[in-house]
Protein backbone atom coordinates (compact mmCIF):
# COMPACT_ATOMS: atom_id res chain seq x y z
CA UNK A 1 0.00 0.00 0.00
CA UNK A 2 1.15 3.45 -0.92
CA UNK A 3 2.55 5.55 1.96
CA UNK A 4 0.71 8.65 0.80
CA UNK A 5 -2.60 6.78 0.70
CA UNK A 6 -1.96 5.31 4.15
CA UNK A 7 -1.28 8.69 5.70
CA UNK A 8 -4.14 10.35 3.80
CA UNK A 9 -6.47 7.84 5.49
CA UNK A 10 -5.82 9.67 8.76
CA UNK A 11 -7.32 12.90 7.47
CA UNK A 12 -10.79 11.88 8.61
CA UNK A 13 -11.06 13.06 12.24
CA UNK A 14 -12.99 10.03 13.49
CA UNK A 15 -10.59 7.66 11.82
CA UNK A 16 -7.68 9.54 13.33
CA UNK A 17 -9.17 9.34 16.81
CA UNK A 18 -9.67 5.60 16.38
CA UNK A 19 -6.13 5.13 15.11
CA UNK A 20 -4.62 7.12 17.95
CA UNK A 21 -6.63 5.22 20.52
CA UNK A 22 -5.66 1.77 19.16
CA UNK A 23 -2.02 2.82 18.73
CA UNK A 24 -1.89 4.04 22.32
CA UNK A 25 -3.03 0.78 23.93
CA UNK A 26 -0.76 -1.99 25.15
CA UNK A 27 -3.46 -4.57 24.29
CA UNK A 28 -5.36 -5.47 21.11
CA UNK A 29 -8.53 -3.43 20.86
CA UNK A 30 -12.03 -4.60 19.92
CA UNK A 31 -14.62 -2.58 18.00
CA UNK A 32 -16.77 -1.75 20.98
CA UNK A 33 -13.85 -0.43 23.03
CA UNK A 34 -12.55 1.68 20.14
CA UNK A 35 -16.05 3.01 19.41
CA UNK A 36 -16.52 4.06 23.03
CA UNK A 37 -13.13 5.75 23.13
CA UNK A 38 -13.81 7.70 19.92
CA UNK A 39 -17.40 8.45 20.89
CA UNK A 40 -18.95 6.92 17.78
CA UNK A 41 -21.30 4.03 16.99
CA UNK A 42 -19.86 0.54 16.63
CA UNK A 43 -20.77 0.11 12.98
CA UNK A 44 -19.10 3.38 12.07
CA UNK A 45 -16.04 2.44 14.16
CA UNK A 46 -15.92 -0.96 12.44
CA UNK A 47 -16.00 0.68 9.02
CA UNK A 48 -13.12 3.02 9.85
CA UNK A 49 -11.06 0.36 11.66
CA UNK A 50 -11.31 -1.88 8.61
CA UNK A 51 -10.33 0.98 6.33
CA UNK A 52 -7.27 1.62 8.55
CA UNK A 53 -6.43 -2.07 8.29
CA UNK A 54 -6.83 -1.99 4.51
CA UNK A 55 -4.29 0.81 4.11
CA UNK A 56 -1.90 -1.00 6.47
CA UNK A 57 -1.93 1.36 9.46
CA UNK A 58 -3.60 -1.24 11.69
CA UNK A 59 -3.46 -5.02 11.79
CA UNK A 60 -6.50 -7.17 12.51
CA UNK A 61 -6.31 -10.37 14.57
CA UNK A 62 -9.08 -12.79 15.43
CA UNK A 63 -9.29 -14.14 18.94
CA UNK A 64 -11.86 -15.60 21.30
CA UNK A 65 -12.46 -13.62 24.47
CA UNK A 66 -10.31 -14.92 27.33
CA UNK A 67 -11.77 -17.91 29.17
CA UNK A 68 -14.13 -19.02 26.41
CA UNK A 69 -13.24 -22.17 24.50
CA UNK A 70 -14.87 -25.12 22.79
CA UNK A 71 -18.22 -25.28 21.06
CA UNK A 72 -20.61 -22.54 22.08
CA UNK A 73 -17.81 -20.12 22.80
CA UNK A 74 -19.01 -18.01 19.92
CA UNK A 75 -17.15 -16.52 17.00
CA UNK A 76 -13.69 -15.16 17.67
CA UNK A 77 -13.68 -11.39 18.05
CA UNK A 78 -11.89 -9.15 15.59
CA UNK A 79 -9.23 -7.14 17.39
CA UNK A 80 -6.98 -4.37 16.13
CA UNK A 81 -3.43 -3.29 16.87
CA UNK A 82 -1.01 -0.82 15.34
CA UNK A 83 0.88 -2.19 12.34
CA UNK A 84 4.65 -2.47 12.73
CA UNK A 85 5.15 -1.08 9.21
CA UNK A 86 6.61 2.43 9.05
CA UNK A 87 5.05 5.07 6.81
CA UNK A 88 7.13 7.98 5.69
CA UNK A 89 6.16 10.70 3.26
CA UNK A 90 8.57 13.44 2.33
CA UNK A 91 7.97 16.12 -0.23
CA UNK A 92 10.37 16.70 -1.93
CA UNK A 93 11.90 13.20 -1.60
CA UNK A 94 14.48 12.86 1.19
CA UNK A 95 16.31 9.82 2.46
CA UNK A 96 17.84 10.53 5.85
CA UNK A 97 17.64 6.88 6.90
CA UNK A 98 20.18 5.72 4.32
CA UNK A 99 22.57 8.41 5.54
CA UNK A 100 21.93 7.51 9.18
CA UNK A 101 22.67 3.82 8.50
CA UNK A 102 25.89 4.65 6.71
CA UNK A 103 27.03 7.02 9.47
CA UNK A 104 26.14 4.44 12.12
CA UNK A 105 28.30 1.89 10.35
CA UNK A 106 31.17 4.36 10.28
CA UNK A 107 30.87 5.09 14.01
CA UNK A 108 30.87 1.37 14.72
CA UNK A 109 33.80 0.68 12.40
CA UNK A 110 36.02 3.35 13.92
CA UNK A 111 34.85 2.49 17.45
CA UNK A 112 33.44 5.97 18.04
CA UNK A 113 30.73 4.98 20.52
CA UNK A 114 32.20 7.05 23.32
CA UNK A 115 32.13 10.24 21.26
CA UNK A 116 28.62 9.45 20.04
CA UNK A 117 27.37 9.00 23.59
CA UNK A 118 29.07 12.16 24.81
CA UNK A 119 27.52 14.24 22.03
CA UNK A 120 24.14 12.58 22.49
CA UNK A 121 24.19 13.58 26.16
CA UNK A 122 25.02 17.18 25.20
CA UNK A 123 22.18 17.25 22.64
CA UNK A 124 19.75 15.74 25.10
CA UNK A 125 20.70 18.29 27.73
CA UNK A 126 20.10 21.29 25.50
CA UNK A 127 16.83 19.78 24.23
CA UNK A 128 15.70 19.35 27.82
CA UNK A 129 16.72 22.86 28.81
CA UNK A 130 14.96 24.47 25.82
CA UNK A 131 11.45 25.82 26.49
CA UNK A 132 8.76 23.31 25.50
CA UNK A 133 7.43 23.71 21.97
CA UNK A 134 3.75 24.14 21.25
CA UNK A 135 3.36 20.44 20.57
CA UNK A 136 4.66 19.62 24.03
CA UNK A 137 2.03 21.74 25.69
CA UNK A 138 -0.70 19.45 24.34
CA UNK A 139 -2.32 17.59 27.20
CA UNK A 140 -1.78 13.86 27.18
CA UNK A 141 -4.80 11.60 26.69
CA UNK A 142 -6.81 11.35 29.89
CA UNK A 143 -6.87 7.63 30.47
CA UNK A 144 -6.61 8.03 34.22
CA UNK A 145 -4.49 4.89 34.57
CA UNK A 146 -1.15 6.54 35.06
CA UNK A 147 -1.58 9.22 37.68
CA UNK A 148 0.93 8.72 40.46
CA UNK A 149 -0.53 9.31 43.90
CA UNK A 150 2.19 11.44 45.47
CA UNK A 151 2.15 15.15 44.79
CA UNK A 152 5.68 16.51 45.13
CA UNK A 153 7.63 14.39 42.63
CA UNK A 154 4.77 14.30 40.24
CA UNK A 155 5.17 17.67 38.61
CA UNK A 156 8.70 16.68 37.62
CA UNK A 157 7.42 13.32 36.43
CA UNK A 158 4.78 15.05 34.31
CA UNK A 159 7.39 17.30 32.76
CA UNK A 160 9.60 14.33 31.87
CA UNK A 161 6.59 12.45 30.54
CA UNK A 162 5.53 15.39 28.35
CA UNK A 163 9.05 15.81 26.97
CA UNK A 164 9.24 12.11 26.12
CA UNK A 165 5.78 12.15 24.54
CA UNK A 166 6.77 15.15 22.41
CA UNK A 167 9.71 13.12 21.10
CA UNK A 168 7.57 10.16 20.14
CA UNK A 169 8.58 7.74 22.92
CA UNK A 170 4.95 7.12 23.95
CA UNK A 171 5.65 6.95 27.70
CA UNK A 172 3.40 5.16 30.15
CA UNK A 173 3.62 4.64 33.89
CA UNK A 174 4.28 1.30 35.47
CA UNK A 175 4.64 1.43 39.20
CA UNK A 176 7.08 4.21 40.02
CA UNK A 177 8.70 4.26 36.59
CA UNK A 178 8.11 5.49 33.11
CA UNK A 179 8.33 2.88 30.36
CA UNK A 180 8.48 3.80 26.69
CA UNK A 181 6.21 2.00 24.26
CA UNK A 182 7.84 3.33 21.10
CA UNK A 183 11.43 3.54 19.90
CA UNK A 184 11.73 6.65 17.69
CA UNK A 185 14.88 5.16 16.14
CA UNK A 186 13.43 1.69 15.59
CA UNK A 187 14.76 0.69 12.15
CA UNK A 188 18.25 1.99 12.90
CA UNK A 189 18.22 0.45 16.38
CA UNK A 190 17.33 -2.91 14.83
CA UNK A 191 20.32 -2.62 12.51
CA UNK A 192 22.84 -1.35 15.09
CA UNK A 193 21.39 -2.27 18.51
CA UNK A 194 24.21 -1.57 20.98
CA UNK A 195 25.24 1.58 19.11
CA UNK A 196 21.81 3.18 18.73
CA UNK A 197 20.49 2.01 22.11
CA UNK A 198 23.62 3.37 23.79
CA UNK A 199 23.12 6.68 22.00
CA UNK A 200 19.46 6.69 23.01
CA UNK A 201 20.31 6.12 26.68
CA UNK A 202 22.82 8.98 26.63
CA UNK A 203 20.29 11.22 24.86
CA UNK A 204 17.67 10.53 27.51
CA UNK A 205 20.14 10.92 30.38
CA UNK A 206 20.94 14.34 28.93
CA UNK A 207 17.26 15.18 28.46
CA UNK A 208 16.44 14.35 32.08
CA UNK A 209 19.40 16.45 33.21
CA UNK A 210 18.38 19.36 30.97
CA UNK A 211 14.86 19.21 32.38
CA UNK A 212 16.31 19.52 35.86
CA UNK A 213 14.56 16.30 36.87
CA UNK A 214 17.05 15.31 39.55
CA UNK A 215 14.79 12.60 40.96
CA UNK A 216 14.61 10.70 37.67
CA UNK A 217 17.21 8.20 36.45
CA UNK A 218 17.33 6.76 32.93
CA UNK A 219 18.67 3.23 32.58
CA UNK A 220 18.66 0.35 30.12
CA UNK A 221 15.92 -2.22 30.60
CA UNK A 222 14.96 -3.50 27.16
CA UNK A 223 11.86 -5.58 26.57
CA UNK A 224 10.71 -7.09 23.29
CA UNK A 225 8.69 -4.55 21.31
CA UNK A 226 9.55 -1.48 23.42
CA UNK A 227 12.23 1.18 23.74
CA UNK A 228 15.42 0.01 25.51
CA UNK A 229 15.29 2.67 28.25
CA UNK A 230 13.16 3.10 31.36
CA UNK A 231 13.09 6.08 33.71
CA UNK A 232 13.07 5.32 37.41
CA UNK A 233 11.81 7.81 39.91
CA UNK A 234 13.95 7.96 43.03
CA UNK A 235 11.02 9.31 45.05
CA UNK A 236 8.93 6.25 44.42
CA UNK A 237 11.72 3.84 45.24
CA UNK A 238 12.43 5.04 48.73
CA UNK B 1 11.44 -23.54 11.34
CA UNK B 2 11.39 -26.12 14.10
CA UNK B 3 13.53 -28.59 12.14
CA UNK B 4 16.43 -26.14 12.28
CA UNK B 5 18.05 -24.32 15.16
CA UNK B 6 20.19 -21.21 14.99
CA UNK B 7 23.82 -21.52 16.12
CA UNK B 8 25.84 -18.50 17.25
CA UNK B 9 29.61 -18.16 17.67
CA UNK B 10 31.33 -15.04 18.92
CA UNK B 11 34.93 -14.06 19.70
CA UNK B 12 36.11 -11.06 21.76
CA UNK B 13 39.62 -9.72 22.37
CA UNK B 14 40.13 -8.81 26.03
CA UNK B 15 41.56 -5.44 27.02
CA UNK B 16 43.04 -7.04 30.13
CA UNK B 17 43.22 -10.54 31.67
CA UNK B 18 39.90 -11.59 33.22
CA UNK B 19 41.35 -11.45 36.75
CA UNK B 20 42.49 -7.83 36.31
CA UNK B 21 40.60 -5.22 38.40
CA UNK B 22 39.47 -3.47 35.19
CA UNK B 23 37.49 -6.59 34.25
CA UNK B 24 35.76 -7.08 37.60
CA UNK B 25 32.46 -5.58 36.48
CA UNK B 26 32.46 -7.68 33.34
CA UNK B 27 33.19 -10.82 35.33
CA UNK B 28 30.39 -10.05 37.76
CA UNK B 29 27.93 -10.07 34.85
CA UNK B 30 28.64 -13.71 34.01
CA UNK B 31 26.36 -15.46 36.52
CA UNK B 32 23.26 -13.27 35.98
CA UNK B 33 23.62 -13.09 32.19
CA UNK B 34 24.27 -16.82 31.85
CA UNK B 35 21.24 -17.52 34.05
CA UNK B 36 19.23 -15.16 31.86
CA UNK B 37 20.29 -17.08 28.74
CA UNK B 38 19.52 -20.46 30.29
CA UNK B 39 15.99 -19.38 31.18
CA UNK B 40 15.34 -17.36 28.00
CA UNK B 41 12.51 -18.56 25.73
CA UNK B 42 13.93 -20.59 22.83
CA UNK B 43 17.31 -21.24 24.46
CA UNK B 44 18.71 -24.66 23.49
CA UNK B 45 22.36 -24.94 24.49
CA UNK B 46 25.53 -22.99 25.25
CA UNK B 47 29.16 -23.98 25.34
CA UNK B 48 30.79 -24.49 28.75
CA UNK B 49 34.19 -25.93 29.58
CA UNK B 50 32.78 -28.71 31.75
CA UNK B 51 34.10 -27.30 35.02
CA UNK B 52 32.99 -23.71 35.21
CA UNK B 53 29.54 -22.66 34.00
CA UNK B 54 31.05 -20.68 31.14
CA UNK B 55 33.45 -21.04 28.22
CA UNK B 56 36.08 -18.51 29.29
CA UNK B 57 38.79 -21.16 29.70
CA UNK B 58 38.40 -22.26 26.07
CA UNK B 59 40.81 -20.08 24.11
CA UNK B 60 41.45 -21.44 20.62
CA UNK B 61 42.39 -17.96 19.33
CA UNK B 62 45.05 -17.24 21.97
CA UNK B 63 45.20 -16.10 25.58
CA UNK B 64 43.55 -12.74 25.01
CA UNK B 65 40.50 -13.96 23.06
CA UNK B 66 37.43 -15.42 24.77
CA UNK B 67 34.57 -17.09 22.92
CA UNK B 68 30.87 -17.81 23.34
CA UNK B 69 28.82 -20.31 21.43
CA UNK B 70 25.14 -21.18 21.74
CA UNK B 71 22.13 -22.67 19.96
CA UNK B 72 18.62 -21.18 19.80
CA UNK B 73 15.26 -22.28 18.47
CA UNK B 74 14.82 -19.27 16.20
CA UNK B 75 16.19 -15.93 15.12
CA UNK B 76 13.65 -14.16 17.36
CA UNK B 77 14.76 -16.17 20.40
CA UNK B 78 18.43 -15.26 19.91
CA UNK B 79 17.54 -11.65 19.02
CA UNK B 80 15.38 -11.11 22.09
CA UNK B 81 18.04 -12.48 24.41
CA UNK B 82 20.90 -10.61 22.74
CA UNK B 83 19.29 -7.22 22.24
CA UNK B 84 16.04 -7.15 24.25
CA UNK B 85 17.23 -8.27 27.67
CA UNK B 86 19.76 -7.16 30.30
CA UNK B 87 22.38 -8.56 27.91
CA UNK B 88 22.05 -5.40 25.80
CA UNK B 89 23.54 -3.23 28.53
CA UNK B 90 26.59 -5.50 28.67
CA UNK B 91 26.92 -5.19 24.88
CA UNK B 92 26.62 -1.43 25.08
CA UNK B 93 29.61 -1.38 27.41
CA UNK B 94 31.70 -3.80 25.35
CA UNK B 95 34.39 -1.22 24.51
CA UNK B 96 35.24 -0.96 28.21
CA UNK B 97 36.31 -4.59 28.22
CA UNK B 98 37.12 -5.59 24.64
CA UNK B 99 39.34 -4.27 21.90
CA UNK B 100 37.74 -3.40 18.60
CA UNK B 101 38.20 -6.07 15.95
CA UNK B 102 38.69 -5.22 12.31
CA UNK B 103 37.30 -8.58 11.17
CA UNK B 104 33.78 -9.94 11.80
CA UNK B 105 33.65 -11.36 15.33
CA UNK B 106 30.28 -13.08 15.27
CA UNK B 107 28.75 -15.67 12.96
CA UNK B 108 25.34 -17.34 12.78
CA UNK B 109 24.34 -20.51 10.94
CA UNK B 110 21.54 -23.07 10.93
CA UNK B 111 22.01 -26.56 12.35
CA UNK B 112 19.55 -29.47 12.21
CA UNK B 113 17.47 -29.36 15.40
CA UNK B 114 18.97 -31.67 18.02
CA UNK B 115 22.54 -31.51 16.74
CA UNK B 116 25.04 -29.53 18.79
CA UNK B 117 27.72 -27.97 16.58
CA UNK B 118 31.41 -28.56 17.31
CA UNK B 119 33.96 -25.85 18.03
CA UNK B 120 35.79 -26.80 14.81
CA UNK B 121 32.58 -26.21 12.86
CA UNK B 122 32.09 -22.85 14.56
CA UNK B 123 35.63 -21.73 13.75
CA UNK B 124 35.17 -22.78 10.15
CA UNK B 125 31.92 -20.77 9.88
CA UNK B 126 33.57 -17.66 11.33
CA UNK B 127 36.43 -18.13 8.90
CA UNK B 128 33.89 -18.29 6.08
CA UNK B 129 32.07 -15.11 6.99
CA UNK B 130 35.41 -13.35 7.38
CA UNK B 131 36.59 -14.56 4.00
CA UNK B 132 33.43 -14.39 1.85
CA UNK B 133 31.04 -12.14 3.76
CA UNK B 134 27.52 -13.22 4.82
CA UNK B 135 26.08 -16.19 2.89
CA UNK B 136 23.45 -18.88 3.65
CA UNK B 137 26.05 -21.14 5.34
CA UNK B 138 27.53 -18.41 7.57
CA UNK B 139 25.86 -15.06 8.16
CA UNK B 140 25.19 -12.20 10.58
CA UNK B 141 22.12 -10.58 12.14
CA UNK B 142 22.40 -7.69 9.73
CA UNK B 143 22.39 -9.98 6.71
CA UNK B 144 20.39 -12.99 7.76
CA UNK B 145 19.37 -16.09 5.78
CA UNK B 146 16.61 -18.59 6.50
CA UNK B 147 17.32 -22.36 6.64
CA UNK B 148 16.37 -22.70 2.95
CA UNK B 149 19.04 -20.16 2.05
CA UNK B 150 16.85 -17.14 1.25
CA UNK B 151 17.82 -13.71 2.52
CA UNK B 152 15.52 -12.65 5.37
CA UNK B 153 13.87 -9.24 4.94
CA UNK B 154 13.91 -7.56 8.34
Amino acid sequence: MDDVEAIAALQDPVRRRLYEYVAGQAHDVGRAEAADAAGVQRTLAAFHLDRLTEVGLLEAVFRRPAGRTGPGAGRPAKLYRRSAAERVVSVPPRDYRAVAALLAEVVETVGGEEVLERLARVHGRSAGAAPPEAAQAEPRPEDGTGAAPDGAGDEVGDRVEAALAARGYEPYREGGRLRLRNCPFHALAAEFPPLVCGMNLALLEGLVEGLGATGVVARMDPRPGECCVVLDSKNNES
Amino acid sequence: MTDHHLAQFNVARLRAPLDAPAMAEFLALFPPINALADSAPGFVWRLTDGEADDATSIRPYGDDVIITMSVWESREALWDFTYRSAHLDALRRRREWFLRMAEPYVVLWWVPAGRIPSLEEARERLERVRRDGPAPEAFTFRQMYDPVGDLVQI
